[in-house]
């Protein structure tokens, strides 16, 4: 770029957004599309009223990330901070999901589940309610500041606030006792964090909702590049049948009377001249992201797939096949043009890189499950003090010190006994015992779902190694034997005497 | 360089190409223009606000006149200012009540653990393992006694002080003025004996019970009155073997601690006694200690 570029730039330095109103439609897609919205809005608002007993020592929240005492709750799975691959598994269950789906049917995350798209969509139809639909909205946009316009704005924006505030406000229950926190809410009591939280995310409901939409989408987030990087020519995207919708003709009527001269005996004739677009525009029209399909697969095309329904019913109307948008693969259109039939719906889904994704997925989420089932609800983890490694008793024995820290991850009080094995004549006391009380073990009462901690005093003749490696095992002193919980926990350590003096 | 219009989008192209790889020169979206702007005017602002010009000695102050230095003196205010109370309860608390207060107890040995790593490390080491000369204070043997109330003694009013009336006071004399070498081999030999270690010495057995009974026990078994060591123990402070004992008997030692109510606080020193008591090797009160189950830590995962 020379220096006068910079002066006099070729293009405009900047440009307003253009605005999309788009109309309103009926069909599948937008069916499905309710439904999804239903799903995902009801998942969102309602998942933090759930209730689900565990007893009197653990919340009764179903879904609770419970940050401050650094737990994660969902239904019958408790995670401790040491367990967070469970949740980094579910991160990996994630990104592969979403690359399966990719590969399938192209971005349909961006289309159907997406929180932008979602969340746009509802925005979008507390606009048409109050505003009218596309044409309405068009006139209201270009009309000066009338009276009646402000209303219509301040109500609007008034809905669209309320809505961005119960959607913040839904987050933080997540984090949070909800029924509590709702009355801290309301009461002015919560702490400053949620209502900083509800703050924030009000706000970028508010405005990614209700005025940025598109603009997220094509130029804020990393996944419509991610997608469009992992589609091949055999994922469905939404495709317009070029071959067969060009040329187009201009309106209904004047393709009418085409249909008329042409009659349908001669109609593969007339199917070369005159193809099935009527040029309506109502493609156009509908997009949530006000892109023309037309121009062929592009980054603005989030696979809402509403213009399939704008088109379909304009087919329906001027009594042509419906399909002429339509989920298709780049094969499809190769094999279609040279005019083939494209392969069945079944066939594209089910193939090997799909199959490849599905399998790791489930296999991922099959070993997360049974992991889950298999892990330990006890566990013990000590360390040695390192100054002094050893101290030398009146008696002459010698003392090691550990910090011992005993997790039961089990919703009630349990009690364990610290047994020491492989070091003989070893007796065991804690910070709160002495070396007169001491014995082969020690029996720790543990508070229910939480770490006990204390200092371990491990006392054994002077004769002997210098480091001698023993073990440390908690064992429990409930569940019948045998059970999963009357496994014992242990870690291994190191018992370390003074260097040996040679006597005179 | 050719600028040309991209036909597929209509946008005029930068003019570069590498490669057959051409940049658009597709405009910015109004909002991002607004919102770097925005940064901008922000930077400046900060810039202002902030501390943030270097400058020959220090950074430009900043109107807000902010310093990292400022925050760390309000938290440190903040945090006396929360303790306060619970350090006005372990003062007002004898300490021998300190045990059936686990909180308080457990404040008192954190506060001491850190009181420690200021005052005693010079002398005791940083894991108070002492060395020769400096008692460990990890072991269960005490010269002037392990309990509680008699490490706090100690603390408050150290050993051998010459200005202090209450301070810990004893003296053993040097025998290479009073016996023979000879005399003083026996001795050595008798010592050792009575550890455990070496052949026993009848001759060196009534040498102790002439001269050093009196102060160690005729079982040498030591007395705290007198911060006289136990010599049968495993625990030697000036060293176990022959030469080390030999030593102490001809010349003596008499180790200072320094007097801590001239330089710290009486809630200070208690704090520091409890971390010592707490070490592993601290004694029961004359009362017997109540057991307290480890508290669990809620919150703490890994
Ligand atoms: S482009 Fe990004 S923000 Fe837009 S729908 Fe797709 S994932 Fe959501
Ligand atoms: S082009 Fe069609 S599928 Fe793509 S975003 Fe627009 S309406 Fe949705």
């Amino acid at each position: 770029m020379s220096a006068l570029d910079l002066i006099s730039p070729s293009s405009p330095l900047y440009q307003k957004r253009k605005g999309v109103f788009p109309k309103a439609v009926d069909g599948f897609y937008r069916r499905l599309k309710w439904a999804v919205m239903a799903i995902t809005l009801t998942i969102y608002y309602v998942t933090p009223w759930l209730r689900w007993d565990r007893g009197a020592y653990a919340p009764d929240q179903a879904v609770l990330i419970d940050l401050a005492h650094r737990r994660f709750y969902m239904f019958s799975i408790e995670i401790w901070p040491q367990e967070f691959y469970y949740v980094a598994g579910l991160l990996v269950m994630a990104g592969i999901g979403l690359f399966l789906v990719t590969s399938a049917v192209g971005r349909a995350w961006c289309g159907y589940a997406c929180p932008q798209t979602v969340w746009t969509d509802l925005f979008v139809h507390v606009e048409r309610a109050i505003d009218g639909d596309r044409n309405a909205q068009i006139r209201l946009a270009k009309a000066p500041w009338t009276f009646e316009k402000t209303v219509k704005r301040l109500n609007k924006w008034s809905i669209w606030l309320l809505i961005a505030l119960l959607t913040g406000g839904a987050w933080v229950f997540y984090f949070a006792d909800a029924p509590t926190l709702a009355r801290d809410l309301v009461s002015m009591q919560a702490p400053f964090v949620a209502y900083a939280t509800i703050g924030v995310l009000t706000t970028t409901t508010f405005l990614l909702g209700g005025f940025m939409r598109e603009q997220v989408c094509i130029y804020m987030c990393p996944w419509p590049r991610i997608q469009t990087a992992m589609l091949d020519e055999k994922s469905l995207i939404v495709t317009y049948k070029d071959w067969r919708g060009e040329p187009r003709s201009a309106g209904l009527k004047k393709a009418q009377a085409m249909e008329a001269d042409y009659p349908v005996e001669t109609f593969g004739i007339a199917k070369a001249r005159i193809g099935d677009c009527i040029d309506c525009n109502q493609c156009v029209a509908v997009c949530p992201t006000g892109i023309d399909i037309r121009e062929g697969p592009q980054i603005g095309c989030i696979t809402c797939a509403l213009c399939i329904d704008a088109c379909d019913k304009v087919m329906t109307q001027i009594g042509r096949p419906r399909g002429l948008i339509d989920y298709a693969t780049l094969d499809d259109a190769v094999i279609e043009k040279a005019g083939g039939t494209a392969r069945p719906v079944w066939r594209t889904l089910l193939r090997p890189r799909t199959l490849i994704y599905f399998t790791i997925w489930a296999g991922i989420g099959a070993a997360m499950l049974f992991s889950l089932g298999q892990r330990d609800r006890l566990d013990i983890s000590v360390a040695a003090d390192r100054n002094p490694r050893h101290v030398q008793l009146s008696d002459g024995s010698i003392r090691n010190s550990f910090t011992v820290k005993l997790r039961n991850m089990e919703t009630r009080p349990r009690s364990v006994d610290l047994v020491v094995s492989g070091l003989p004549e070893a007796v065991v006391w804690s910070e709160v015992g002495s070396r007169e009380t001491a014995g082969p073990r020690l029996r720790v009462p543990l508070a229910p779902d939480a770490t006990t901690q204390l200092r371990l005093f491990v006392a054994a003749p002077a004769t002997g190694e210098e480091h001698v490696e023993f073990r440390i095992v908690a064992q429990p002193t409930d569940g019948a034997p045998g059970s999963r919980e009357a496994r014992p926990a242990r870690d291994d350590v190191v018992f370390e005497r003074p260097e040996r003096e040679d006597d005179e | 360089m050719t600028k040309r219009v991209d036909e597929p989008t209509g946008t005029t192209t930068v003019g570069h190409e590498w490669d057959g790889i051409e940049e658009l020169d597709t405009p910015l979206p109004r909002w991002w223009l607004i919102i770097f702007v925005a940064c901008i005017v922000f930077a400046a602002g900060y810039v202002v606000v902030y501390p943030a010009i270097p400058m020959r000695h220090a950074a430009t102050a900043g109107v807000f006149g902010w310093s990292s230095r400022g925050d760390l003196a309000a938290e440190v205010t903040a945090e006396r200012t929360r303790k306060a109370s619970t350090l006005a309860a372990i003062a007002a608390l004898p300490i021998e009540a300190l045990p059936a207060q686990p909180q308080l107890l457990r404040t008192a040995i954190e506060g001491g653990r850190a009181a420690f790593k200021v005052h005693c490390v010079q002398c005791h080491g940083s894991g108070a393992a002492g060395s020769i000369g400096y008692p460990n204070l990890n072991d269960d043997d005490w010269l002037w006694g392990g309990d509680l109330t008699s490490i706090e003694y100690t603390l408050t009013h150290g050993i051998r002080n010459p200005d202090h009336d209450e301070t810990r006071q004893s003296q053993m004399p040097p025998f290479a003025d009073v016996l023979q070498a000879a005399e003083i081999d026996q001795l050595v030999a008798h010592v050792r004996n009575i550890s455990g270690q070496g052949k026993p010495s009848g001759a060196g057995a009534a040498l102790f019970e002439t001269n050093c009974s009196a102060c160690h026990g005729t079982a040498g078994k030591g007395g705290r009155e007198f911060g006289a060591p136990n010599l049968t123990d495993g625990i030697w402070l000036y060293g176990g073997d022959k030469a080390a004992v030999r030593v102490s008997i001809a010349k003596a030692h008499a180790g200072v601690m320094p007097r801590w109510n001239s330089r710290l606080d009486p809630v200070t020193i208690r704090m520091l006694a409890a971390y010592v008591h707490s070490l592993g090797g601290g004694e029961a009160p004359p009362a017997p200690v109540v057991a307290v189950a480890p508290e669990g830590k809620a919150d703490v995962g890994a």
